[in-house]
């Protein structure tokens, strides 16, 4: 499809569901209520390693208003020695993480949970719960839950054949590493650590469930994949899928932390004892205490440069945390960190390592910024020394198609030489910089490149026509950033009809086929592939009924700016037929008129990005402030390039918080000590810039549009990139993030 | 159900008897943006709500007979910041207010509540020390004055006797040639907590600095008047041995403690640098003065 | 204890409803009025996206107890529009794309409309800072930026 002919394709269309976001009407999950509907309460546990020796929720039961009480009694028992898993999640860690059983393993973990007839009471009944709990020492960091005197969490976890809380590794490797560093002029080798960071969604979760006598589920919550909340709620509650439906209401963010759930099995349950609906909402200090967050990682990577720039040997050592359950995202570090660069000779090894934080979930490449940031800012000081530019020397060694990456999987039709060319000849990278422009402020320059994945997987759409002649669309994703938006304007070019006339909608599990979670950079993706081939079944349909009503072969029709018409020998005998036309007579001429398709959609291509940044650092009191940012990736096409140029935009700033001033606190009892958006400091408006986003558009060529999703890509270089523009500023090199003013000024001043 | 009582007197009084008779289970509301953030985390639990903004003498702002100002503990910063003569006379204690939370906070937070919340980093109290602001205060026994820098005893903790409510800043007027000023160390550029806030009042004639006042926040367990450092600013051009003098003092003056918002080094080192830039910012308004 | 009667104007139209004396006006809004356009972010006055107008300055209902508003002017995002009629500010961030999930985005527009009602001509750094309590983790703030002096400058042009 070439760009230029798009009448909607590219467009900046207003998004199907903008007026009611604009207008407060949109229904977000905590939104909802229901008649007759009660309030749930978690009850959390107060330690951060605990055994649980017994609950008496009697006192609970009898206090005024109780309606309901759960325990992990109630939640399906997944036994520890046998993994199930749903996706990449392992049912054995859900359902401790959703509500804990033998041990609490975290400061925050959910213990019980009550429903009564208002959230005070429920919350006054949760205090009257006794726990009887038998404390245990416990672990926080990395390096101290992998010392061999330290706190065990899980007796069953075994590495090198003893107890361990090393929960699990994960090996990549090419080549002859050792053969490699012999070949290079230049090794070096740094040891990185950072913290954890939450996904920072503004909308806490939330769910209504109600639970009815015949034993059906209406689950209303916001999520990133009702399909999941369905199959997940079915897995920790032992209700069948085919009783659940699960209904997307308008997620509030996710970032990847909404692709598991937390209070929809216990709100089910709540609801089956209680016999009422019941809403469940969480406040912010629990979305601090008990989701998400991303790990914290230690990490060493050593590489081996030759004079001329060529990288020859890789070895990156990862530990990531993952909270009180096993399940760190390894793949992200030890599968992306060298995948941008065709290098030889690569070691990429990862290991997972639980510790009493909260469980780690998703957010945004998952783990893959960590080893960026590592990668990244040793290759950024060999450059340094071995006096080349470091984006030359990026593009002489990025991964070009057909080569083979270090994860196993050879690259299609990637474009990391053309996103980092596209940035090497942007005025940013050239633009003159005052690195001096008061005694105490440094300014300083970086650039960093990543790598992600990217994933097509399962995916339904259901296109149809109504009988006045317009069109709904249903696809089964939710929506977290304008998906709706793309594929209304995919839609309207196809049909060739006004986008207005267009409706989309995100269906519940009960009225569209399955489709995977709004993740992995894959709704704009796939959702336009499934979209589009409906749309082709439909437009086929159309064809047929025009012929049917023109009395000649449909091969000779053809659907052109919204209307069938006649084509080949019969060209121009009979005027064309609108849409509306076919819609009137759809009924006497073969009935309704639509089309769904279901796919398991492949061909995505992986996501990349490379960024330049300029800081400014206050050397007297370590402040680093980011004056001005360009990033690029290649959309393949931009369906609607506001909400790509939005995606990297987001994802930059996510980066910029992980870079400077995002990171969980611990007091020493192992509570979270900065559970609030006061103290866990995301970026605000006046932090930050402008952000240029370069959205490259070189197609895909396994995508009926062309698109390569772009969600991911967008956080994965700036934790370096910053780092080294830091180190451009002040001539001293960070290994531990964030980079806070104490921090900083403490290197300074070293 | 925690049983609370609303009230919202008109008169002085009326809030003064309720606040006594409540014997310590009342709470003031100001603009509550310290009180509805305990009540909801649990650590306050007040059995009656005295909210004050419907005094006219908390909500107002007056220029006094001898070229000072009264300000109403309940007045918010927005309302502050309107006003067309308190900012051009007094910019440091402006700022200083104004940098208490966002722009919504702003719309409700006051200085009393900031000063009465009893935080070592309320970003105004720093300010109001330089400025030399005077307290009028009321309870049961009638009313008093004192010195805003007597006012905080520890975190959290004021010199209220039980029943007495802050009702109004003082603020002397200004000599010629005077300016004061306020800067705090955050992380980010807003919605952050002081790691450390330093308050500068001061006069040149001449050039010649010839009375300071320095306020040093979040380095203490209350906010302090850091007297060391205005003497060594006092009788000088303010050159560099000065400033370097009276950063030292304000390191000297530094009690910190190690948190979550900074480190023990970090804030000694900071407060020196702080002062400096402050004086600057004082000195600079003073010779516009 | 007795519930709180409270009279009080929400977007021009008279209201009356009782509360507990402790409760704050977003949950009476959210919950007692099915006014669900603000959001709880936070509760704790950290995110503004319960904002809402109070005799037309901006605040938090979060940090307001609904017994307060007696007598008051409460203005929130559902009052923004006119009817059919987006408000300026609600047309531009649909046209720049300057929201992404949404959940933000009725307190940052109740935040920018009372920033141009007090300064319809601010710089880039104003526009920065009066949203510096409104948290956004969608956009990275650049296109809520430019829709807000982008709609400041055609209402500019239209006076």
């Amino acid at each position: 499809m070439n760009a230029i002919d798009n009448k909607w394709i590219g467009q900046r269309t207003i998004r199907p569901d903008g007026v009611d976001k604009v207008t407060g009407r949109a229904g977000y999950a905590a939104d909802n209520t229901m008649p007759g509907m009660i309030w749930g309460h978690v009850l959390r546990s107060p330690h951060a390693h605990a055994v649980i020796r017994g609950i008496n929720t009697a006192k609970a039961e009898a206090l005024p208003g109780v309606k309901a009480v759960v325990t992990a009694q109630d939640i399906v028992n997944f036994p520890l020695d046998k993994s199930v898993m749903l996706g990449i999640q392992d049912m054995r860690w859900m359902c401790r993480n959703v509500m804990a059983r033998e041990k609490a393993l975290f400061h925050g973990q959910p213990v019980a949970a009550v429903a009564a007839i208002s959230e005070e009471i429920a919350a006054a009944a949760c205090a009257l719960i006794e726990v009887d709990y038998e404390v245990l020492p416990h672990v926080i960091e990395i390096e101290d839950a992998i010392k061999p005197d330290a706190p065990i969490l899980h007796d069953f976890l075994k590495f090198e054949g003893k107890s361990s809380n090393i929960a699990g590794t994960m090996v990549n490797k090419v080549g002859d590493i050792e053969a490699g560093f012999a070949q290079a002029d230049l090794v070096i080798e740094r040891s990185y650590d950072t913290r954890p960071v939450h996904q920072g969604y503004i909308e806490p979760h939330a769910c209504t469930v109600s639970c009815t006598a015949d034993g059906k589920v209406t689950i209303w919550s916001s999520s990133q994949g009702q399909f999941m909340v369905r199959a997940m709620t079915s897995l920790l509650t032992g209700i069948p899928q085919s009783n659940i439906r699960a209904i997307p209401a308008e997620i509030g963010g996710g970032f990847g932390a909404k692709t598991i759930i937390y209070l929809e099995p216990v709100a089910v349950m709540l609801s089956k004892k209680s016999g009422r609906p019941v809403k469940m909402v969480m406040s912010r200090d629990e979305v601090f205490r008990a989701t998400g967050p991303a790990p914290g990682m230690k990490a060493t990577v050593k590489i081996g440069m030759k004079k001329d720039g060529t990288i020859v040997a890789g070895h990156g050592v990862f530990y990531l945390q993952a909270g009180g359950l096993p399940g760190s995202p390894l793949r992200g570090p030890v599968g992306c960190s060298f995948a941008p660069y065709n290098i030889a000779n690569v070691l990429s090894e990862g290991f997972d390592v639980v510790s009493n934080r909260p469980k780690v979930a998703a957010y945004r490449a998952p783990g893959a910024p960590l080893g960026a940031f590592a990668v990244e800012t040793v290759i950024d000081e060999l450059c340094e020394k071995l006096g080349l530019d470091p984006l030359e020397v990026r593009i002489k060694n990025h991964a070009r198609p057909g080569d083979k990456a270090v994860y196993g999987a050879t690259f299609g039709s990637i474009t990391f030489v053309e996103t980092t060319e596209a940035m090497l000849n942007h005025p940013h990278y050239k633009a003159p910089l005052d690195k001096a422009p008061a005694p105490h402020i440094r300014r300083g320059r970086g650039v960093a490149s990543g790598f992600w994945y990217n994933a097509g997987g399962e995916s339904s759409a259901q296109v149809n026509i109504t009988e006045d002649g317009n069109v709904t669309v249903t696809t089964g994703h939710p929506d977290v950033g304008g998906s709706r938006a793309s594929t209304a304007n995919v839609t309207a070019e196809l049909l060739g009809i006004d986008h207005s006339r267009i409706s989309v909608l995100i269906g519940d599990t009960a009225s569209i086929g399955f489709s995977n979670l709004t993740g992995g950079s894959r709704v704009t993706f796939a959702s336009a592939m499934v979209v589009t081939q409906s749309t082709e079944k439909v437009i086929g349909q159309l064809k047929e009924r025009a012929a049917r009503i023109w009395k000649i072969d449909p091969e000779a029709v053809d659907w052109d700016n919204g209307e069938a018409r006649p084509a080949g020998a019969n060209a121009g005998k009979f005027p064309p037929l609108t849409l509306k036309e076919l819609a009137a007579k759809a009924n006497e001429m073969g009935g309704p008129i639509g089309a769904g398709i279901q796919l398991n959609t492949v061909g995505a291509d992986p996501g990349f990005a490379t960024h330049i940044v300029d800081v400014e650092v206050d050397t007297q009191l370590g402040i680093v402030r980011v004056i001005r940012y360009t990033a690029c990736q290649d959309a393949g096409r931009s369906l609607h390039p506001s909400y790509v140029e939005g995606q990297i935009q987001g994802g930059v700033v996510q980066g910029i918080g992980w870079a400077l001033s995002e990171e969980f606190l611990y007091d020493k009892t192992g509570k979270m000590d900065n559970a609030s958006f006061l103290d866990y400091r995301m970026p605000v408006c006046s932090d930050l810039p402008m952000i240029e986003a370069v959205a490259l558009e070189i197609p895909n060529p396994k995508h009926p549009q062309g698109v390569r999703g772009v969600g991911e890509a967008g956080i994965l270089p700036g934790l370096a990139a910053i780092a080294n523009a830091v180190h451009d500023a002040v001539g001293k090199r960070f290994s531990s993030l964030p980079l806070s003013p104490p921090k900083v000024l403490a290197v300074l001043d070293a | 159900m925690t049983d609370i009582r609303y009230l919202a007197p008109q008169t002085l009084d009326e809030a003064v008897g309720a606040f006594a008779a409540a014997q310590g289970a009342a709470r003031i509301l100001a603009g509550g943006t310290d009180l509805l953030v305990q009540m909801r985390n649990g650590v306050a639990r007040p059995g009656t709500i005295i909210d004050i903004k419907k005094i006219a003498e908390l909500t107002s702002i007056e220029e006094t007979a001898d070229g000072g100002f009264r300000i109403g503990a309940a007045v918010s910063g927005a309302v502050l910041a309107e006003h067309p003569r308190f900012g051009t006379v007094w910019p440091g204690v402006l700022e200083a207010i104004n940098l208490i939370g966002s722009t919504q906070v702003q719309g409700r937070a006051s200085p009393g509540g900031n000063l009465c919340h009893g935080s070592p980093a309320a970003d105004s109290v720093p300010a109001m020390v330089a400025a030399g602001a005077v307290l009028t205060i009321q309870g049961p026994n009638g009313r008093r004055t004192l010195p805003v820098e007597q006012f905080p005893v520890g975190p959290g903790r004021n010199s209220l006797a039980p029943g007495e409510i802050l009702v109004s800043f003082s603020l002397p007027a200004r000599p010629k040639g005077s300016g004061d000023a306020y800067l705090r160390m955050i992380p980010r550029t807003e919605m952050d907590i002081a790691v450390v806030g330093v308050g500068v009042s001061l006069t040149l004639e001449n050039g010649v600095c010839t009375a300071a006042r320095v306020g040093l926040g979040a380095v203490a367990p209350t906010v302090k008047l850091v007297a060391d450092a205005a003497t060594a600013l006092v009788g000088t051009k303010l050159d560099d041995a000065a400033l370097e003098a009276a950063a030292a003092a304000c390191r000297a003056a530094c009690k910190p403690i190690d948190d979550k918002r900074g480190t023990i080094e970090y804030r000694i080192k900071v407060s020196g640098v702080l002062l400096k830039r402050t004086v600057a910012i004082a000195a600079e308004r003073a010779g516009r003065a | 204890m007795a519930k709180v009667h409270v009279t009080t104007t929400i977007n021009g139209e008279p209201v009356e409803f009782l509360c507990d004396p402790g409760q704050n006006m977003l949950d009476v809004l959210r919950n007692t009025l099915g006014l669900t356009g603000s959001k709880e972010g936070c509760g704790t006055g950290d995110c503004g996206a319960c904002s809402i107008t109070l005799d037309g300055r901006l605040t938090c209902s979060c940090l307001v107890l609904a017994a307060e508003v007696e007598g008051k002017e409460v203005g929130t995002i559902e009052g923004m529009a006119q009817g059919d009629h987006l408000h300026p500010l609600q047309q531009k961030f649909l046209e720049m794309a300057a929201l992404q999930c949404g959940i933000c985005t009725p307190g940052v527009l109740v935040a920018a409309k009372a920033l141009l009602e007090k300064n319809p001509d601010p710089s880039e750094t104003e526009v920065r800072f009066w949203l510096a309590g409104n948290l956004c983790r969608c956009t990275g703030y650049d296109k809520i930026v430019r829709a807000v002096m982008e709609t400041a400058a055609e209402m500019r042009g239209a006076a």
